[in-house]
């Protein structure tokens, strides 16, 4: 009771309607970041552990060089064991 | 008052015109029984009527459950959707029915404000909603205020988040949405919105209760269903049945043909079912055993002597163009679909490496737009894969089948400009 849970793992969501397929996040995020033939992201969908710290620092990375800001981190706090 | 177990419930029509408002409270007197209509909702186990069969109750309940001091209610009766007829022919049935169930969801979650949308290509459509609307506004001011509106009638218009962007902001695109299920909005105001035939039916479950709804249909997909039956027949029909309706059953009584090849369920973003299966029942559970589902209760029938490819590739085609062209994979994913299908239906050299293209690139594209127009193509695409196996098989290794020449069944709409997009 009213114990705080961190969030242990995160996704990285794209808005495609935004997204104009620029390519940085697969540039900087290549972990999590797949492009397609048109040069639009397919993104990991398994949520990733937020202490690899490689995967997380990249995530940031992508979500603050995309030009259109089309990236976004979303933290999932497990559910109650 | 209507016999709990008869037919017809929704077009219940005597004249050639919709009825009038003292003629539609005459056929549908009340019974007077229905105490707590959001209760008798809940029991009657309604499921939306515009494809996606989402119980009504649970989205009533989530409108309910917010503070918003504006509430909207939208009736969805855009069909946009070029196999469809069910909205179009329920109001010009009886449009009373279907303002009754829009009210009757206002009151349930607080709403003064109920917009009924008509795509503006449908003239007469637009010509009954609003003598409809007139008639009730000059018997009592009272009540919430209802408004027509008519956006354009793309496919993707009547997407729910399109048509609210439309109300809200008079652009029909669809929004991005990233945790469902939300609640949409107009300016502050928290929208409920409803096909028109889901709407009917929550007038007539306001009127009769639960257990008078759940006389027709299955257990589990309780109530009648408008079913607009295209393709291989005589005369294009929409017809009421009970949801659970052996499919033969209705393919018989809209006098189509009865030895099929192939059976398209759910509109133009559904699936494919062999010919084979005409015996299962028209029902969520029953279609759930071949991957088909009701969806916004279509039938198109392709006879013997159709090419399947060549209908795919058509409605493929034709789908493409009506994408919105907002979402990359979508925009470019969708054209280089149709044009595979294409190489596939000409069976030329490529046609081999086209199916192999073609599998990929949907499982490339499946969940990849802010909508789910892709989804349903590539759901449309998958399913006719399976279903006519052999077919693709035989042309991709050049060898067309002899209908591949011949007339086309499906309609879709002509093409603006030859191939390209017209887009408001």
């Amino acid at each position: 009771m009213g114990v705080k849970r961190r969030p242990s793992t995160f996704v990285l969501k794209v808005n495609p309607i935004l997204c104009d397929g620029f390519g940085h996040c697969a540039e900087l995020a290549p972990e999590l970041v797949n492009v397609d033939e048109w040069g639009y992201p397919i993104i990991r969908q398994e949520p990733t552990k937020i202490n690899n710290a490689g995967a997380y620092e990249s995530a940031k990375y992508a979500v603050r060089g995309c030009p259109r800001q089309a990236l976004q981190i979303e933290k999932i706090t497990d559910a109650q064991p | 008052m209507i016999a709990p177990s008869s037919l017809p419930r929704l077009i219940h029509q005597t004249t050639r015109r919709p009825l009038t408002l003292v003629e539609h409270e005459q056929a549908f007197s009340s019974s007077g029984e229905v105490v707590d209509a959001l209760k008798e909702l809940e029991a009657s186990g309604l499921m939306g009527r515009g494809g996606a069969g989402f119980p009504t109750h649970r989205k009533v309940e989530l409108l309910r459950s917010q503070r918003s001091r504006t509430k909207y209610v939208v009736v969805n009766a855009m069909e946009g959707e070029p196999a469809s007829h069910k909205d179009r022919s329920l109001i010009a049935a009886n449009p009373h029915l279907v303002l009754d169930g829009a009210e009757a969801l206002a009151a349930m979650i607080g709403a003064k404000h109920i917009a009924v949308c008509v795509a503006r290509e449908f003239s007469t459509t637009i010509n009954h909603m609003e003598r409809a609307i007139h008639e009730r506004q000059r018997r009592s001011q009272r009540g919430p205020l209802i408004e027509l509106h008519t956006p354009p009638g793309r496919y993707v218009a009547g997407e729910e988040s399109a048509l609210v962007h439309w109300l809200d902001d008079n652009q029909c695109l669809p929004q991005y949405r990233p945790n469902r299920p939300n609640v949409l909005r107009i300016g502050q105001g928290v929208v409920l919105l409803d096909n028109a035939e889901t709407c009917a039916n929550v007038g007539l479950i306001a009127r009769y209760g639960a257990e008078w709804f759940r006389s027709l249909g299955t257990s589990l997909h309780p109530g009648s269903l408008l079913v607009s039956v295209t393709g291989a027949v005589s005369h294009p029909t929409v017809m009421e049945v009970a949801a659970g309706t052996p499919i033969r059953q209705i393919l018989e009584a809209a006098q189509a043909d009865r030895d099929p090849q192939a059976l398209l369920l759910g509109g133009y973003s559904g699936e494919w079912i062999s010919g084979r299966n005409i015996d299962l029942s028209f029902d969520n559970a029953a279609l759930k055993t071949v991957n088909a589902s009701v969806g916004a209760g279509i039938i198109f029938v392709l006879p013997k002597s159709g090419c399947g490819i060549g209908e795919i590739y058509n409605i493929v085609r034709w789908m493409a163009n009506e994408s919105a062209r907002q979402c990359g994979p979508c925009a470019f994913g969708l054209p280089s679909m149709a044009d595979d299908l294409g190489l596939l239906l000409a069976g030329s050299k490529e046609a081999g490496a086209a199916l192999r293209r073609l599998n990929e690139q949907a499982s490339q594209i499946d969940g990849r737009g802010a909508c789910h127009h892709p989804d349903g193509v590539v759901r449309f695409v998958r399913s006719s894969l399976r279903v006519f196996e052999d077919d693709i098989r035989a042309h991709a290794s050049g060898r067309p089948c002899a209908g591949a020449r011949g007339p086309r069944f499906a309609t879709v709409p002509r093409l603006e400009r030859g191939d390209e997009l017209v887009w408001e």
